[in-house]
């Protein structure tokens, strides 16, 4: 697993507490670990500052699992 | 007059009884708990150890204590989810923790969806999330206005204790809050009763909140020049009510919660019955933003409306809970419940339970109407710590000290908030 993505999932156990073994690539936020709509924003926050990047309101919606965030992290920092 | 327009016949509407209580205070957590350190003269004033206070004139109050539950103490964990707590300020914590010993302590589990509709909550609040508030404009002011949680206003939001604990519970009822600074809890629950005798509810979660030990809630109540600032080094006696050596309130965080029912709902259920409330009685002072009006003339009719309401008489009570902040306003208060009570005042046990536990503002009136309940219950007066030299004497008791062993069958618990709000609850046993 690439640092990016073991750090993205501590920041999810960490933020909605749940189990580290719930947070697989595949689980949605919403629908796999009890998130609602403001948890998802302030996540998206949670990752803007742990990894000094910027995501807009509309990528940000496109990230619904954990897979979406480590990936959009990922081209954004080897971008 | 108002009272004339409404049934005051008690036994003409519909009886509301409360059936549970919960209690977050600097005495600590737990109904039980925090009335056995009342009852034996303990204090829970300290210094601020929430925030660095050294340099603002007063620096004491009454915090709820951290610690092991089995100790009275607050693991807040233990009542509200980790991953939920950043999602509400502190008052809303303690509101949880006081709602949620009241409901267990209560044993009503909706079971239908009947059930659920008919249960309400109102708790409300004087300030509400003032220290959320205070970070999150330092957040914007640096800058960072993007960077504000999204949970930053459900968090502040005074009526979000009643949002919280429906969501908890499933209370689909009336979901309301008070906000009439240090009257909010007489009038959440007085108002709730009201709802459950005009058949809007059947049962109703009410009270009151706290948490402004904060540093913008001390140093805002040190500029108003509210607050007691001569016992900074003896903090458990700097809330005196009524003594000559009083100088301003002592500030308290916390939380008192009902559970009130309406008293077939109850008895059918078989729930264990506290008391009755039978009066209530409001008024407005229409005269200054924090100081009361000339001989504490809105205590007296919030009083009167309250006897009114409960189709009682001064007679008929033998304890009030004085709303006796620790100001120059308790002899203003101690003049108009002798005035009220004329040859009744004599023998009457009239205490300030703020003298130990401070002054909760939005949850005195909650917590004072408990232990109220509590004295009619096990026949005590709980004491006015700090009772030392009175600064006039009365013929009314002030249960200076130590709490007084009394036939206590009905009390009187008074509120009084900034606006010139005054409320007032008359409870009785049954």
């Amino acid at each position: 697993m690439s640092e990016i993505a073991d750090r993205v999932k501590k920041i999810v156990v960490e933020h909605l507490g749940v189990e580290e073994s719930k947070v697989t690539p595949e689980a949605s936020f919403i629908d796999d670990l009890g998130a609602d709509s403001l948890d998802t924003v302030e996540l998206v926050m949670a990752f803007e500052e742990a990894f000094g990047v910027e995501i807009p309101e509309d990528a940000a919606e496109k990230i619904s699992t954990v897979k979406d965030a480590i990936d959009y992290i990922e081209k954004q920092k080897a971008a | 007059m108002a009272s004339d327009r409404i049934d005051t016949n008690r036994t003409a509407r519909r009886r509301v009884v409360v059936t549970g209580m919960g209690i977050a205070s600097p005495l600590g957590i737990g109904l039980e708990n925090v009335w056995r350190r009342l009852l034996a003269s303990e204090s829970g004033i300290g210094r601020i150890t929430a925030f660095d206070a050294s340099d603002l004139p007063g620096q004491v109050a009454g915090e709820v204590p951290e610690g092991p539950t089995a100790e009275g103490k607050l693991t807040l964990g233990e009542w509200v989810p980790h991953k939920d707590q950043k999602k509400m300020d502190r008052f809303i914590h303690l509101g949880m923790v006081a709602a949620t010993e009241a409901v267990r302590d209560s044993g009503w589990e909706p079971k239908t969806e009947q059930d659920r509709e008919d249960t309400g909550v109102m708790i409300g609040s004087g300030i509400g999330g003032l220290q959320s508030i205070y970070e999150a404009s330092i957040t914007v002011n640096e800058g960072k206005a993007r960077r504000l949680s999204p949970f930053f206003i459900p968090s502040a939001l005074i009526n979000l204790i009643s949002g919280h604990v429906s969501i908890t519970f499933g209370f689909k009822g009336p979901n309301h809050s008070a906000v009439t600074a240090c009257a909010t809890g007489v009038h959440a629950i007085g108002d709730a009763a009201r709802l459950i005798m005009l058949g809007d509810a059947e049962v109703m979660v009410a009270g009151g909140a706290e948490a402004a030990v904060c540093a913008l809630g001390i140093a805002g109540f040190c500029a108003s020049r509210a607050l007691s600032t001569s016992f900074n080094e003896t903090p458990e006696k700097a809330s005196r009510p009524w003594d000559r050596d009083r100088d301003g309130f002592v500030m308290g965080e916390g939380a008192g919660v009902v559970v009130l029912e309406e008293y077939e709902h109850a008895k059918a259920r078989g729930a264990k019955i506290y008391a009755e409330v039978v009066g209530y009685g409001l008024s407005g002072d229409a005269h200054h933003i924090t100081a009361p009006a000339e001989g504490h003339a809105g205590a007296f009719r919030a009083m009167k409306k309250a006897f009114a309401n409960a189709g009682l008489t001064p007679a008929d009570v033998q304890y009030v809970n004085a709303h006796g902040t620790s100001t120059m306003a308790d002899d203003l208060e101690l003049d108009a419940v002798e005035r009220l009570f004329g040859d009744h005042a004599r023998g009457l046990a009239m205490s300030s339970t703020k003298s130990a536990t401070g002054h909760l503002l939005g949850a005195a009136g909650a917590i004072e109407a408990i232990f109220s309940i509590l004295a009619i219950r096990d026949g005590v007066a709980p004491p006015t710590l700090n009772l030392d030299n009175p600064s006039r004497e009365s013929v009314i008791d002030r249960v200076a000290h130590e709490a007084q062993r009394r036939s206590i069958r009905t009390a009187l618990s008074n509120s009084f908030g900034f606006g010139g709000t005054n409320a007032s609850l008359i409870v009785t046993g049954v």
